[in-house]
């Protein structure tokens, strides 16, 4: 039965076009964008298509009525590239927005900085030579009528900033920026009215463009991590059958499901919703959900769980409302609270702003004060302390924290590591304990062969090429050991008992030791580990299928306990299945059986004795465990809910980028505050310069740009590599290959 | 130096169109794709041989 694909919810109708946005995996290099267009627009109906190659999205538009969505996924699927509907999250769009209004910042701030400096240094060459006081009026009118303006536009960033800070009765950096700038333009236009040497348009203006040239970075850097999340969402987005009224199976994206809809649930496939069990019998894999590796029988009346796997029979199931299971019902409580008691972490460059804007405040007005008594003229008092304004306004400071964040952000993007929250990385680099969750997280998110190194390798190899028929998950584990990716043709599937084909002239089957013609060793060897027969003519094996440990676990757990971080192990799982990954890790402190609320409680009483936590984990168990520690991390296999809790998520199968994390994080920080002292010492040097009122605009103008460019120097350091153990460069990190579901 | 009076201002008018060139590419979308801009223009299917 041919099945419909229904993909209404991601079709955007605009008078007479339709539009959709798909993520596209497998764009590699140039040649594909030729290939993905020109294989579309041959469509009948196609308007346009544009792949956009930076962020492997493919726009499609076409005629309403004269193509669909379906179409174009299935012709994409013919020429090797998988395309997942997809739809831009309002946030993103608003963030599209933001940079494009930071970007038309900094191109005005660039223009009116160079064209002002163009004026200024005649201006101070002809200060020691001879230029008449009517001509440098006249530059200084010029460079008025190019500051204001440029100023007004492109210092909107801050000024919005810095008073919606004030109006919250707080002090962000923003406010001592703003004020700084409008000192300096109020200042110079004041000067140049009284025909003066010396005015500030241009300090200020290159004081805007390089804030906001680190202002745009900072916020390229949160879009791109942005875009590829938005893409793994797709990638990952599910499908699910639903049955609608008249019996007939249509197959619907997971989001476009409501309570009430019927779904057919075959063997291997996930669970899409939360959901009653109507018809149909099965076992169950729970342990995205639980971290129970033992399968769970169900029947009808049975409640099922969002991401847990279907193993046995088909089940057709009704759709509750969103977390409506007990399960889910206590670990969104334990999420509410968990989220309430977070306290609001305060960034290391708003504790900064808080010591730094009073101290540059007091320090001008002291200055005024003291040119005051000093029988100085008003004039000269307010304008040295303008000057001191001016020097101290923080350039090097604002720059010293974002110029670090995102050199950081891009190391860790490219070992695989997107971060969700931007103090993820300071909160990161704080922490002295370590808390794994087992299930999916030490351990790989899918089951795998484990006795694969007692196989024959060319036995195993048929195996797999056989196997990548079948969506039965034991068959889907065998699969994952195939080097080639081609099935076998001819393979036929006999439900509840294996698939067979003819290979090389000989039958071939795998599948339960009955159907292979195996009789010993179909019992399993241990709990949680399930037996798939193989047999091909006179040769056969016995496959193991378990969950087995990510393969660099071992190594990891063992750098982290190395950096002096306590380690301990968490799970949901019974404490027998605990047990030996523990002792394989080295970790002593370990505990199973652990519920959601029991979890939570570690982590608080942890924090309680002013332990700074790291959770890593994965399932909707964790989530509440994720909410409450001090940072966390999850796979990218993790539950929605448990990602939406994590700070950041890493990608692959290794366990390597947790340590990769904390490192960089360790690094960054101790950059950040390097900054911060090169900043303070700046400071300490040209402060006493203003304050004897010996800061003219060249001095202000070479300090300024002098302290950027070392900070944003030192900050590229946090990007260095380790010489030792090179991490492997992550697949074309836009577009991860995704691996089977 | 009664030059500067207008040659100043020619070569401001001058940035100013610069600038104008580049909000202009800037909106009609021209940086949204660095990468495959990059790749494109390798692409000779427009040639008709």
């Amino acid at each position: 039965m041919p099945e419909t694909l229904d993909l209404s919810l991601y079709v955007q109708h605009r008078d007479g076009t339709a539009h959709i946005d798909l993520a596209v995996e497998g764009v590699a290099c140039g040649g594909c964008i030729r290939r993905i267009e020109g294989s579309v627009k041959a469509l009948p109906g196609i308007v346009e298509a544009r792949l956009n190659f930076a962020n492997r999205r493919l726009a499609v538009d076409w005629r309403e009525g004269e193509a669909d969505a379906a179409q174009v996924i299935a012709t994409l699927a013919r020429i090797g590239y998988r395309a997942h509907p997809f739809r831009p999250e309002r946030a993103e769009i608003e963030e599209a927005r933001h940079a494009s209004f930071l970007m038309r910042c900094l191109a005005v701030a660039g223009f009116a900085a160079m064209n002002i400096m163009l004026l200024s240094v005649s201006v101070w060459s002809g200060n020691v030579t001879d230029m008449t006081p009517e001509t440098r009026d006249f530059f200084h009118w010029f460079s008025a009528l190019i500051a204001l303006p440029a100023a007004a536009y492109a210092g909107q960033p801050f000024f919005r900033s810095a008073v919606a800070a004030l109006r919250a009765r707080r002090v962000n950096m923003d406010v001592p920026i703003s004020l700084g700038v409008c000192l300096a333009l109020g200042m110079s236009v004041v000067e140049t009215i009284g025909h003066a040497e010396h005015a500030y348009f241009d300090s200020a203006v290159m004081l805007l463009f390089f804030l906001l040239c680190g202002r745009y970075l900072d916020h390229a850097m949160r879009r791109k991590t942005r875009a590829v999340a938005g893409n793994l969402a797709a990638l990952k987005a599910e499908t699910a059958h639903r049955i609608d009224a008249r019996g007939e199976v249509v197959i619907v994206p997971s989001a476009a499901l409501r309570a009430g809809d019927r779904l057919l649930i075959r063997p291997g496939e996930r669970v899409p919703a939360d959901g009653v069990v109507l018809t149909g019998a099965s076992e169950i894999d729970e342990s995205l959900v639980t971290g129970e590796t033992e399968r769970r029988a169900v029947a009808p009346g049975a409640a099922l769980y969002a991401g847990s796997t279907n193993f046995s029979g088909a089940l057709t199931l009704r759709v509750t409302a969103a977390g409506s299971g007990t399960l889910i019902d206590e670990v969104e409580r334990l999420l509410d609270k968990a989220v309430a008691a977070r306290s609001r972490y305060l960034r290391l460059a708003d504790r900064a702003a808080r010591l730094y804007a009073p101290v540059v405040h007091a320090t001008a007005a002291l200055t005024a004060l003291g040119w005051l008594i000093a029988g100085a003229s008003l004039h000269d008092a307010v304008v040295t302390a303008i000057a001191v304004l001016i020097i101290t306004c923080p350039c090097a400071l604002a720059l010293a924290i974002p110029a670090v964040q995102v050199v950081a952000s891009g190391a860790l993007f490219r070992r695989g590591i997107i971060l969700n929250a931007g103090d993820a990385i300071e909160r990161l680099a704080e922490i002295d304990t370590v808390v794994f969750d087992k299930t999916g997280t030490l351990t790989l998110p899918e089951p795998r062969v484990a006795n694969a190194g007692g196989i024959a390798p060319d036995l195993l190899e048929t195996a797999a090429r056989l196997a990548l028929t079948s969506r039965h998950p034991l068959a889907v584990a065998v699969a994952r050991e195939a080097r080639e990716r081609a099935p076998i043709d001819g393979a036929s599937e006999e439900p509840g008992q294996g698939v067979r084909a003819v290979i090389d002239g000989v039958e071939a089957r795998l599948g339960s030791g009955v159907f292979c013609g195996i009789a010993q060793a179909t019992e399993s060897h241990a709990p949680g580990t399930s037996v798939i027969c193989f047999a091909h003519g006179e040769r056969h094996a016995v496959l193991a299928v378990r969950q087995q440990m990510r393969p660099d676990a071992a190594a990891t757990v063992r750098a982290l306990a190395a950096r002096g971080l306590d380690v301990h192990i968490l799970s949901g799982d019974r404490p027998a299945a605990v047990a030996p990954i523990a002792q394989a890790l080295g970790v002593a402190q370990w505990r199973g059986g652990m519920k959601p609320a029991e979890k939570i409680a570690i982590i608080e009483q942890l924090a309680a004795s002013g332990r700074r936590v790291l959770m890593v984990g994965d399932g909707i168990n964790d989530a509440p465990a994720l909410a409450a520690a001090h940072v966390s991390l999850a796979p990218i296999s993790a539950a929605d809910i448990a990602q939406a809790q994590a700070d950041a998520v890493f990608l692959g199968d290794r366990l390597a980028p947790v340590g990769d994390a904390v490192t960089v994080a360790t690094r960054a920080r101790a950059l950040m505050r390097q900054n911060l002292a090169l900043a303070v010492v700046y400071n300490a040097i040209a402060v006493p310069i203003a304050i004897a009122g010996l800061a003219t605009p060249l001095i202000a103008a070479i300090a300024m740009s002098g302290s950027s460019l070392l900070v944003t120097l030192n900050a590229l350091r946090a990007a260095r590599r380790r010489s030792e153990a090179a991490p492997p460069a992550v697949a074309p990190a836009l577009a991860p290959q995704a691996r089977p579901a | 130096m009664n030059v500067l009076v207008y040659l100043v201002p020619a070569a401001l008018s001058l940035g100013l169109l610069g600038l104008a060139a580049f909000l202009w590419s800037l909106r009609s979308g021209q940086y949204d794709d660095m990468e495959g801009a990059a790749l494109r223009v390798l692409e000779d299917d427009d040639v008709v041989t």
